[in-house]
């Protein structure tokens, strides 16, 4: 197949806005195509596939969010076709629906943002029934008994040979840790309160968590860095513990060529005030700080108005919500491991904190000045569902249209927060960077988010000549473009023509197998045989996800050298 | 040879610590499962072969006949159900949904006659869970509503709660505090620290007392309540709020009173209520082994767990409406398949009578009473002994099934299979 003539954004490689072709083979970019279709892109904007770092699409928060949402599932129905299931749902579509939005939107990779090891088989399951796009899910890490006691004893060796292990039962990509330390706390209903607040019963600090997953994460040589989300997100005043977090861990460096810590929905973490009356933004201080340091990455986790149905492993902060909002709750404490819960919200335009919270995300990613540091996400369903992520380009490219928002708002905005006076749009190649050359980059995927030759040969196209079109002045245009590809390539096949899906094939599923020294892999399997034997409710035998759940699986190595 | 960590496929316990002996394919002990679970196991008569009935007789067919006139039923229908799935694998079940979407037909599980409510209620209120083993690692009060593990799931109480040991509960039993609250004097409540015998259809306001007492507008109360004194809950509040962590189990005499879900979302408001005070979770007492695993498909699947409605091409769900009990009640179902389940013994009089005059196939390795109903009799393998697959435990815990002796017989997945490539082959003939 060659893709003739468009004009290609191809930030990894350096190309901004040349007319060129892009010739696949093999669901590979190659030099040049000795045959197969010709797609004639002159007069359009051609990237690579979307990428997205952070979402939850798949496991049992996303179907509790379902099961307890029935208000929810009614809307977005779309009627089976010949060739596609039928789609419900808005914040929490259907697995048919998961694939079909984001091809649409020009997307081919998304990753699950948590999960639990115990509960990994069931996020397989719902990985496996997303059609088209490539994925993966990050572990989580961060409350586990095992981690803590290593944590605790300073042992990274057989910490980094638990993480290792902890990949292979759940098949999962990376690191995640939630709230370290506070899951834990809140299996007796506590939490913590902030870095160095001990963990009940373990004598361990989320000071002392993070900094030793992150080094077991390095000495793994995991492709991805620790990917965190903090203590105290979601309160005011939180940016403190925020870059407190980072400072405690400046003296880390990384393994390969990329980040060594990644903090994620950095809107929910950049807060001042002592509480929600002086609530306001502190995002030029987190910009200030990601300026001055290079070693680490953030995604915005950018509110959408409207209905979001939050879900994370941050327990008590999910019970925060609920007792605050008098909303639905569901909360999954999992033993041994981790807590989680689920609250279903409305973030609305006058309510002074949401509108404040709705531009901190924005003077994030505009007063970060490299957009390879941060990279555009609504942590759906949190912030918002993910199908809204044209409307966050758009806001990020025109200045016109964040005036535009802002004057439908609460008006504690201009007072809380210095969006208004932010003239910084993005181009489309910081807008190719943040979707995906960066976000691809961040995760470790070597052959995704560019189109150098040996990438895969996911390519979008879209219906906007960047040559005659303005985003800063027609930004209804560009978002209608960026909603429905005009064509959406994934692995050298299109999926997409004229914003319709054309075909459907099956995505892979990324997950990392790390080796570690024998003498330390056994040292785990010592603990782990205790651990089920005395306190989990289920046999090791039937603990690690089986291959019958990730059936087309890319495995990438890793480990200790 | 001997196979450790079977998974039983019984109840929504899903224990996976049995130990099982085969010889030549054939299973001669099950150690470590309850009585319910190796009665399972071990098995017992089966449907020999597929059968049609031909004048008021069931007579032995081909499963390729049998396939065939399975599809013609069901595509001669306007109404189909398709209904059952408690008690086979996830694999099954996503073929069911996938055949129901083909048909525009209603999918609806055993849920319905069960923990249904307890879904509406969820929807109303959500649910503050936990895994079981966080129930057995820091539970040091159980509350026991309208369930009765000691004869429904046998080894609930050893494996997860009031007698099981974890972390914080090393002596097991000795460490925890146990209320049962039912209308009879169950098994169950034997074991209780403090048990309280409610009247039938009273639960609600037994509820609602307790939590006015918690939020301490108690003096509100008169001395009796509903037949229950006040100082009795008083008691029982007392304990649930001095407690480190509770745990509310709850089963079918909450669900299907008097009140219904809205027994269950007083329930679950409770829980919330207590959360306030201490560390509290609740859960369902689940059932057969993977009735929780078709919510949990059929949510993934369709965005609803139940009661779902094809026929607009699109999921529809209202229970209340598209229940399998409603529509068979208002005799809109026309055809019936029910695959591991047995709406004969279980739905309402009224509602089984609508199923003997409609065409009704069934899939099940094991002869019960729908059989007798049936028109199509399909048997098949036995989910979790002689075939693999996925089931949730009643926590929403997902584990595999193992398979522990070949079967002569197809599986509930290759049946619907079959099933539903003749549907569309017929479809694509006319």
């Amino acid at each position: 197949m060659i893709i003739k003539g468009g004009t290609v954004y191809d930030p990894t490689n350096g190309i901004l806005g040349e007319e060129m072709d892009i010739s696949i083979e093999n669901g590979k970019v190659v030099e040049e195509a000795k045959k197969g279709d010709v797609i004639d892109a002159k007069g359009f904007l051609v990237m690579p596939g979307g990428v997205d770092a952070h979402a939850h699409i798949a496991g049992a928060k996303v179907n509790t969010g379902r099961i307890m949402r029935p208000e929810d599932g009614r809307q977005g129905l779309e009627p089976k076709t010949k060739l596609l299931r039928p789609s419900t749902g808005y914040t929490v579509p259907n697995c048919y629906a998961m694939g079909y939005r984001y091809a649409r939107l020009g997307y081919t990779t998304s990753f699950e943002a948590a999960t639990p090891i115990i509960e990994s088989r069931h996020t397989h399951e719902e990985l496996e029934e997303i059609p088209i796009i490539d994925k993966g899910a990050l572990t989580l890490f961060g409350n586990n008994w095992e981690v803590l006691e290593c944590a605790r004893d300073g042992d990274i060796d057989k910490l980094a040979a638990y993480i290792s292990w902890g990949l292979r039962a759940s098949r999962g990509y990376g690191v995640k840790v939630v709230n370290p330390g506070g899951g834990e706390a809140w299996g007796f209903g506590g939490n913590v309160t902030g870095l160095d607040d001990p963990v009940p019963d373990f004598d361990v600090t989320p000071r002392e968590i993070i900094r030793s997953l992150m080094k077991a994460n390095e000495m793994l040589n995991l492709p991805h860095s620790v990917h965190l989300h903090t203590n105290n997100l979601g309160k005011p005043g939180n940016y403190a513990t925020t870059l407190e977090t980072l400072k405690a861990v400046e003296d880390i460096t990384s393994s390969m060529d990329r980040q060594v810590l990644h903090i994620t929905h950095m809107q929910f973490s950049a807060y001042g005030g002592t509480g929600w009356r002086d609530f306001e933004s502190k995002a030029p201080e987190i910009a200030d700080y990601f300026n001055k340091h290079d070693q680490f990455t953030m995604d915005m986790g950018q509110l959408i108005f409207g209905s979001a149905t939050t879900m994370t492993a941050d327990a008590p902060l999910e019970y925060a919500n609920a007792r605050l909002l008098h909303a639905k709750w569901s909360n999954h404490d999992i033993e041994l491991e981790e807590s989680s819960g689920v609250v279903p919200l409305f973030y609305g335009r006058k309510m002074p904190i949401n509108a404040i919270q709705w531009a901190i995300g924005l003077e994030l990613a505009l007063l970060t000045e490299s957009p390879w540091k941060i990279l555009m996400t609504t942590d759906h369903p949190n912030g918002g569902p993910f199908v809204n992520y044209p409307e966050v380009m758009t806001l990020l490219m025109s200045k016109p249209k964040r005036d535009e928002e802002i004057a439908t708002l609460h008006s504690l905005v201009p007072k809380r927060s210095i969006l208004a006076t932010l003239d910084r749009e993005m181009d489309w190649g910081e807008i190719a960077i943040m979707t995906r050359a960066a976000p691809a980059k961040i995760l470790g995927l070597k052959d995704k988010g560019h189109l150098g030759i040996g990438a895969d040969a996911d390519v979008t196209i879209y219906d906007l000549n960047p040559e005659k079109i303005d985003p800063s002045k027609d930004y209804k245009k560009v978002k209608a473009a960026f909603s429905l590809a005009k064509y959406n390539v994934k692995g050298g096949e299109v999926v997409v023509k004229d914003g319709e899906i054309v075909s459907l094939p099956r995505g892979r599923t990324y997950w990392v197998d790390a080796t570690v020294p024998e003498e330390h892999a056994q040292r785990v399997e010592a603990d782990l045989v205790d651990k089920f034997t005395k306190y989990y409710s289920i046999q090791k035998s039937n603990y690690m996800v089986q291959d019958a759940y990730v059936t087309n699986p890319m495995v990438v190595k890793a480990g200790v050298i | 040879m001997i196979i450790e960590d079977v998974l039983c496929p019984f109840c929504g316990c899903l224990c996976d610590d049995i130990k099982v002996e085969v010889e030549e394919n054939q299973i001669v002990s099950v150690k470590r499962a309850c009585r319910l679970g190796s009665s399972k196991i071990r098995g017992h008569e089966r449907i020999k072969a597929p059968m049609i009935r031909e004048d008021g007789k069931l007579v032995e067919t081909t499963y390729e006949e049998a396939y065939e006139k399975a599809a013609q039923l069901l595509l001669d229908a306007k109404r189909p159900l398709l209904y059952g799935w408690c008690s086979t694998v996830c694999e099954a079940q996503k073929k069911g949904v996938l055949l129901a979407e083909e048909l525009g037909a209603i999918i609806d599980s055993t849920a319905t006659v069960c923990h249904g409510p307890s879904i509406i209620g969820i929807e109303e209120k959500g649910l503050a869970g936990s895994t079981l083993g966080q129930v057995k690692n820091r539970a040091d009060l159980i509350v026991f509503w309208g369930s009765n593990p000691s004869e429904a799931h046998p080894r609930h109480a050893q494996r997860y709660s009031s007698n099981s040991q974890g972390k914080y509960t090393p002596k097991g039993r000795k460490n925890r505090k146990v209320i049962v609250v039912d209308v009879r004097k169950t098994r169950t409540a034997k074991n209780a620290d403090k048990f309280i015998q409610i009247k039938p259809g009273t639960d609600y306001e037994v509820i609602s007392a307790l939590r006015m007492i918690i939020a301490g507008k108690g003096d509100a109360l008169p001395e009796q309540i509903v037949g229950v004194s006040k100082a009795d809950l008083e008691e029982a509040a007392e304990m649930m709020k001095s407690a480190r962590f509770g745990s509310f189990h709850f089963g079918l005499g909450l669900t299907h009173t008097r009140g219904r879900y809205k027994n269950v979302d007083n329930a679950l408001s409770l829980i919330t209520d207590l959360n306030s005070h201490t560390k509290f979770v609740v859960m369902p007492m689940r059932g057969h082994y993977n009735v929780t695993g078709f919510g949990q498909v059929c949510a993934w699947e369709t965005g609803f767990p139940m009661s779902v409605d094809f026929s607009r091409g699109m999921p529809y769900f209202n229970p209340g409406e598209t229940a399998a009990c409603d529509v068979l009640g208002r005799r809109e179902t026309d055809a019936m398949l029910v695959v591991a389940g047995d709406p004969a013994s279980n739905f309402p009089k009224a509602v089984v009578e609508g199923m003997a005059d409609i065409p009704v196939i069934q899939v099940d390795p094991f002869e019960n009473p729908t059989t007798y109903l049936s028109d199509v009799v399909i048997p098949s393998a036995v989910a979790g002994v002689e075939v693999e697959g996925t089931a949730y435990r009643m926590d929403g815990l997902s584990l595999r099934m193992k398979k522990l002796v070949d079967s002569g017989y197809p599986s509930d997945e290759e049946i619907l299979e079959n099933i539903l490539e003749c549907v569309r082959r017929r479809q694509d003939d006319n």
